[in-house]
């Protein structure tokens, strides 16, 4: 917390002689050892060091694997293959990165939606859940950029896909999205050098994440963390200190989830990926079904929502634009979720109509997974619009409405309270 | 001369060289970006606008063949007499384009049954369907793609789906009557 002054004590010579010149071991003391962490939280809030060790894998293993890939449109499919079949260990460094960047999803999602169910966002923290958001948004194009680099079908007219997304700015004025899209392409199709640079990027964004990540900590670690009833830490018996409570929870988290990320890197390590992949990139022929990664599939649904009319509101020419406005608009909306939610209390646990909301949003979602997942035709486009205006609903208008009509549940005086409930046991607790 | 209290609030030749010199730091700054932006942009080789000539004898009445310019596929169909026509009755003012979308404007003349089309879906880039013998045509007999769904007609005008414009036609000519050149 912003007030938290650190315990630390150096105990040797050695020390005391940094601590004077670079007091970083106090830093790291008052940040992940005494640092008064909520007492009740639960195994949701793992999720954040689980991240962590994601964004350390991700970058450890990525390291190995650019020392043997190849960024060329020639060699890049090849060069794949070579590190999963000659380089040694080559095929646990290459399914640990591609299923590390599932498992980075996985976490992340849960952290976010975990944010959601609490309020997590809600004053003091809007900055912190903003960051998060940008966080988002990086990670999704460092993992755009990087299904490029094995240079297979999907990754190809992935590509193509993607980035043409910007030619809808055509529609605002002639020629500026065609230029920003041969300006990504260095070219009038997507090739080799394209490749090149998104290879280039792929290093890059990593690094810029973690800068974002240290920002997210920082501005966590002022204004302190949430906990599962949303109240402030009051006084010293709601929290206790990081060390030892908060990490060997995290502990326990992270090895369960460690035990999922091993099952799929040893024995499904091509489950979450697109058998076309394994087909070296042609530009003369596009998959007869082109879908994204999972853990993009909900926001494909949306792009492709907006065909020639959306729920029988005719669209004409508008159509890309808009399917790429609320592609976009769906992440970005996040960013204003502090201010669209009216309502004081921060945990849905005390909000009996939100709750509800809440996980109809989540349903929402994971229907607009399944039918990014399905070809754009027939019934499929008609759920897909129906879907998206509900998932736009719930933040544009159940989020402020419902803050403002709904009687929220009596909140409990303290974290403690509520952990331990009322009379001597607080008393007790408080000695 | 200036009063003291002057010589705080006026500019002075002091204000003049600070903005002065952040005017020519911000300008410099800039035209140093440029070329960091410009390196992106397609290159001398890929600029290089290389024409490639094409000899449409041996495909037949009703076939189609798949030919690269610019490393982007262009479609070449030898359309049918039901095909022209069908493309030739449909009503302008139903489609993007208006006048300019006519048939007879998207072919050369004299070789009408000849279609010379980009083979890249307006929408999102994907290369739609339609060449091969076996592959769905679509609701209107022309191009149908995968990707989103759009579907073109015998003329490659987009007809329904969330495509934003008509298939393009490239710069071509007719060098014999039997050989274009593209580019």
């Amino acid at each position: 917390m912003s007030g938290h002054v650190s315990t630390y004590e150096p105990k040797s010579r050695w020390g005391k002689w940094w601590d004077e010149r670079l007091p970083i071991a106090r830093l790291m003391h008052g940040s992940f050892v005494d640092f008064p962490t909520p007492r009740n939280l639960n195994y949701l809030w793992t999720f954040g060091g689980i991240l962590a060790f994601c964004l350390i894998a991700q970058i450890v293993t990525g390291i190995v694997l650019a020392m043997h890939y190849q960024p060329s449109d020639v060699a890049a499919f090849n060069s794949i293959e070579h590190i999963r079949r000659d380089v040694n260990f080559g095929w646990l460094m290459r399914n640990l990165h591609a299923v590390g960047a599932s498992m980075f999803f996985i976490a992340v999602y849960v952290h976010i939606f975990r944010g959601l169910y609490y309020g997590s966002y809600k004053a003091p923290r809007e900055v912190l859940w903003i960051l998060g958001v940008i966080i988002l948004l990086l990670m999704m194009a460092t993992a755009f950029l990087g299904y490029t680099l094995p240079w297979g079908q999907m990754s190809f007219w992935g590509v193509t896909v993607i980035t043409n997304l910007f030619s809808a700015l055509d529609t605002i004025w002639a020629g500026l999205g065609t230029g920003i899209v041969e300006w990504l392409w260095g070219g009038y199709s997507v090739s080799g050098v394209t490749l090149n640079r998104f290879f280039s990027l792929h290093y890059l964004l990593p690094f810029v994440l973690t800068g974002v990540v240290i920002l997210h900590i920082w501005a966590l670690h002022t204004a302190g963390q949430n906990n599962p009833t949303g109240l402030d830490i009051k006084q010293p018996s709601d929290s206790v200190p990081m060390h030892p409570y908060a990490t060997s929870k995290d502990i326990v988290g992270m090895f369960m989830f460690l035990i999922m990320f091993a099952w799929f890197a040893f024995f499904l390590p091509d489950y979450l990926g697109h058998a076309d992949n394994y087909t070296e990139a042609n530009p003369l022929v596009t998959p007869p079904h082109i879908v994204p990664e999972w853990y993009f599939l909900p926001f494909y649904a949306i792009l492709r929502a907006f065909t020639g009319s959306f729920l029988g509101v005719p669209l004409g020419s508008f159509a890309k634009l808009f399917g790429v406005l609320a592609m976009f608009g769906s992440i970005l909306v996040l960013a204003f979720v502090p201010w669209l939610d009216t309502s004081r209390v921060r945990s849905s646990k005390y909000r009996p109509i939100f709750k509800w909301f809440f996980w109809a949003f989540a349903f929402t979602c994971v229907a607009l997974g399944y039918l990014g997942s399905k070809p754009a035709d027939g019934v499929y486009v008609m759920w897909a619009q129906i879907f998206t205006l509900l998932y736009f609903l719930f933040f544009l208008v159940a989020m402020p409405v419902i803050g403002i009509i709904e009687t929220p549940k009596k909140l409990p005086k303290s974290i403690t309270e509520a952990v331990l409930g009322g009379g001597d046991a607080i008393i007790q607790a408080k000695h | 001369m200036a009063s003291h209290a002057d010589e705080f609030n006026e500019a002075d030749r002091r204000d003049f060289l600070v903005l002065a010199g952040n005017a020519f730091a911000a300008v410099g700054a800039a035209s140093l970006l440029w070329p960091f932006v410009q390196q992106m942009n397609p290159d001398a080789s890929a600029k290089a606008l290389a024409s490639t000539e094409i000899d449409l004898a041996p495909v037949k009445e009703g076939q189609a063949i798949t030919v690269l310019w610019r490393g982007k596929p262009v479609f070449i169909r030898n359309r049918t007499a039901a095909e022209i026509e069908s493309a030739r009755k449909v009503e302008l003012d139903k489609l993007p384009g208006g006048a300019d979308a006519a048939d007879e404007n998207r072919v050369k003349k004299g070789h009408e049954n000849w279609l010379v089309l980009v083979g890249i879906c307006t929408h999102l880039g994907c290369i739609p369907k339609g060449q091969s013998m076996g592959d769905a045509k679509g609701d209107f007999g022309g191009w149908f793609c995968p990707c989103h769904g759009s579907h073109y007609d015998t003329s490659g005008r987009i007809r329904l789906g969330p495509a934003p414009r008509n298939l393009d036609v490239p710069p071509y000519e007719f060098v014999t009557d039997t050989k274009i050149r593209i580019g």
